[in-house]
């Protein structure tokens, strides 16, 4: 897609990273001690630190990923939220008040506290740092993304600056700025979210959805004289190339000189128009046979039925009657197919017309349903990205020093409940912001994690600006979360407490600003590394390994009592050596990280939570078992 | 450094409690939760079936969000309740 940057995205993007910076050079002062630069001196109050959890929570993956998904794929993307959500459940009945009574700046803490065991300090410090690192891959790819059309710099110029902005308000002053910045952050997404989802449903759905800024494309058609020998209506037009997939037969045909492919509707004995995207062999990239700056890659997303009508209008709706629209009409969906033209690669998106009732159904990216060719395996892997988003929550690092911000236990499950309800009612959002950008004519194919922000655009520049500057603060967030989680990692779990440095409090804070200034430059090599991906997809990674690695060790630790020091140890270990292993040998990471196409994974699930979760629950209880004696005798 | 919580409180004389109730509450969200993702494997047929103007899938998504808000306030209920009666009750008796 090309986009135009709008002063007025530019002016409130501006000024929002402006009230950012001062807020973290305000809060500088305060943060010399490392109790207060890695938990903000514990004293923050319950209402603040729930809100600003939705803020630390309430990532790219939330925001971009989320409705990405739910536009492209229905409600599969919706299952995300579910899961999300649900993971705060087992944060606030299992850890949250243990973690604040055991702990003091990092998760570490609180797993050592029986123990005082270097190996415990080095695997949750080490744990800590990768889990952060999967879960800052994706928050540098959504801040890349949003940049261009935003601020119109490209991607590389979007990551770098996010990381730089990152490090300042980390490196300045560590918990207290962060926990300020996702306050606003979080309050500020979902109020403007729900501003964005009174206009979707008071817009209501058209067949022909009109946007304020991008006309939309209705898509041609050619009629066939007959789809046997693909003879068309108009002779001037002449098929030159001929593809037959299992499910599509696509043909080219250059009209006026520019190279078009049409996709074959033996139904109505036509050709339908496709959208396609060219990787040129020598370099370069072609949108609909024409250069970016050309325009010609439209934006889609509509309904071909709408009120038992294929010219039909609703009018304005609510909620519900939003949902029961799309539901009882008919949604053109779009599917992928990539073409070996040559040299070159081409990837063709076709319409699918699919039935609502099938959309607002699981079923569309994760397959579960044996008779649409669902297999056991298939089954499996959505069984397994449910578990990793419900127990991954809860060992996330980011979100559990958040509970070393407010002053008692109590605090931190009161300061939950709030996170609860602002989370919850977001994410109920997501599925109306998906939907809208779904039948509104916002989505850019190749690049979900624009609908919710395109879908803004639709109504108007100034919401595009408020929504796109939210989102890209969404980002600052939740990466000066992570980077303060990292930085608490290596300056307290490592340095002081495993290898027994002993620094003054000044300067374990000076240790921790240089950390977080190391481990943000990573991120940003990571965000230029991993371009393009889904960031939710890359999320659920994040959770995979964080249910593996940690939540395991954390409930046992608080509910047997047989738990030994190696039992930790071992668990730690295995969880996150059994999840990477299987998300690097996995088919997903096979097609889209190594981009080996025709190559068939050794691991046959993408998410490996059903495996590396019991696997690491199994490890604790037969390494505790057999190192009991030492514990007795200790 | 010291390695203690960042910040002195009183004595809890709920936490055994609370973390009972949790226990258990969490044992009952992961039943509504567990039946999501069987139905889903099982019969996902049955996600298409119509409640009022929605679905079930839709209904028991949205349920599953506001289940847990609804279990999250009366859990801080039940706790704010303890904390509140055992301790004063403890600390009277000593």
């Amino acid at each position: 897609m090309n986009y135009q940057p709008s002063p007025w995205a530019i002016g409130i993007f501006l000024f929002f990273v402006s009230f950012v910076l001062f807020i973290s050079y305000y809060y500088a002062k305060k943060a010399k001690s490392a109790k207060s630069y890695f938990s903000a001196g514990g004293s923050i109050h319950w209402s603040v630190n729930g809100i600003a959890f939705a803020g630390d929570y309430l990532s790219a993956a939330s925001f971009l990923g989320i409705c990405g998904m739910i536009s492209i794929a229905g409600y599969d993307g919706f299952l995300y939220s579910i899961g999300y959500l649900a993971g705060w459940i087992v944060a606030l009945f299992v850890v949250a008040e243990p973690m604040k009574r055991l702990g003091k700046y990092t998760f570490a803490d609180a797993l050592d506290a029986k123990f005082n065991s270097k190996g415990i300090q080095l695997f949750a410090g080490i744990s800590t740092l990768v889990v952060s690192m999967f879960y800052l891959i994706p928050q540098m790819v959504g801040a890349g993304t949003l940049v261009e059309p935003l601020l119109g710099i490209p991607y590389w110029a979007g990551v770098l600056m996010v990381g730089t902005i990152v490090i300042i308000i980390v490196a300045t002053a560590g918990m207290t700025s962060t926990t300020y910045v996702q306050f606003l952050k979080g309050g500020l997404l979902i109020v403007f979210s729900v501003v964005l989802t009174i206009m979707i449903v008071n817009k209501g759905i058209s067949t022909s959805p009109q946007n304020g800024d991008v006309p939309y494309h209705e898509f041609k058609e050619l009629a066939l004289v007959d789809n046997d020998s693909l003879e068309l209506v108009d002779s001037s037009l002449m098929i030159t190339d001929t593809w037959e997939f299992d499910h599509v037969t696509l043909v080219r045909i250059f009209i006026d000189g520019r190279e078009t492919i049409w996709e074959v509707n033996n139904e109505e004995n036509v050709l339908k128009e496709t959208l396609f995207i060219t990787a040129l062999s020598g370099g370069g990239t072609l949108y609909n046979g024409a250069p970016k700056e050309d325009a010609q890659f439209f934006q889609v997303g509509h309904m071909s039925e709408v009120a038992g009508s294929e010219n039909g209008e609703t009018g304005p709706l609510n909620p519900f009657t939003f949902i029961e629209a799309i539901k009882e009409g008919t949604v053109v969906l779009w599917e992928k197919q990539k073409i070996q033209d040559g040299e070159d690669v081409i990837t063709v998106y076709y319409q699918n017309p699919t039935e609502g009732s099938k959309v607002l159904v699981p079923g569309l990216k994760f397959k579960v349903d044996s008779e649409r060719g669902a297999t056991f395996t298939d089954r499996l892997d959505f069984m397994s990205l449910m578990l990793a988003l419900f127990l991954g929550t809860a060992g996330l690092p980011h979100i559990l020093i958040r509970y070393y911000t407010v002053p008692t236990p109590s605090a931190a499950r009161k300061s939950t409940i709030v996170a609860i309800a602002g989370i919850g009612f977001f994410y109920i959002l997501t599925m109306f912001m998906g939907l809208g950008a779904m039948v509104n004519g916002v989505i850019d194919l190749s690049n979900s994690n624009m609908s919710a922000p395109l879908l803004a655009k639709s109504f108007g520049i100034g919401i595009f600006a408020i929504i796109s500057a939210i989102a890209f603060a969404t980002v600052l967030g939740t990466v000066s979360g992570l980077i303060v989680a990292s930085s608490g990692a290596v300056a307290h779990d490592l340095m002081d407490r495993f290898m027994g440095i002993k620094l003054s409090d000044k300067g374990k804070v000076r240790a921790g600003k240089i950390a977080s200034i190391g481990v943000g430059v990573i991120a940003m090599l990571l965000g230029l590394l991993f371009k393009g991906m889904n960031v939710s997809y890359l999320v659920g990674w994040a959770f995979a390994v964080a249910a593996s690695a940690n939540l395991p060790a954390i409930i046992m630790m608080l509910f047997w009592k047989k738990t030994t020091a190696k039992g930790i140890i071992a668990s730690i270990g295995v969880g996150i050596v059994s999840a990477i292993g299987i998300i690097l040998l996995s088919q997903k990471t096979y097609n889209e990280v190594y981009h080996l196409v025709d190559k068939v994974a050794p691991i046959p699930i993408n998410n490996p939570a059903i495996i590396s979760v019991p696997l690491s629950f199994i490890t604790i209880i037969v390494v505790s078992l057999l190192t009991q004696k030492k514990t007795v005798t200790e | 450094m010291g390695h203690g919580p960042a910040t002195k409180w009183e004595e809890d004389k709920s936490s055994d409690y609370k973390a009972r109730l949790g226990i258990w509450m969490f044992f009952g969200y992961i039943i509504i939760y567990g039946g999501f993702m069987l139905i889903n494997v099982i019969n996902p047929k049955l996600m298409g079936l119509d409640i009022g103007s929605l679905n079930l899938a839709v209904v028991y998504g949205f349920g599953l969000i506001v289940f847990a808000l609804i279990l999250a306030i009366i859990y801080n209920n039940l706790c704010s309740r303890a904390e509140k009666k055992l301790n004063e009750t403890k600390e009277s008796d000593e």
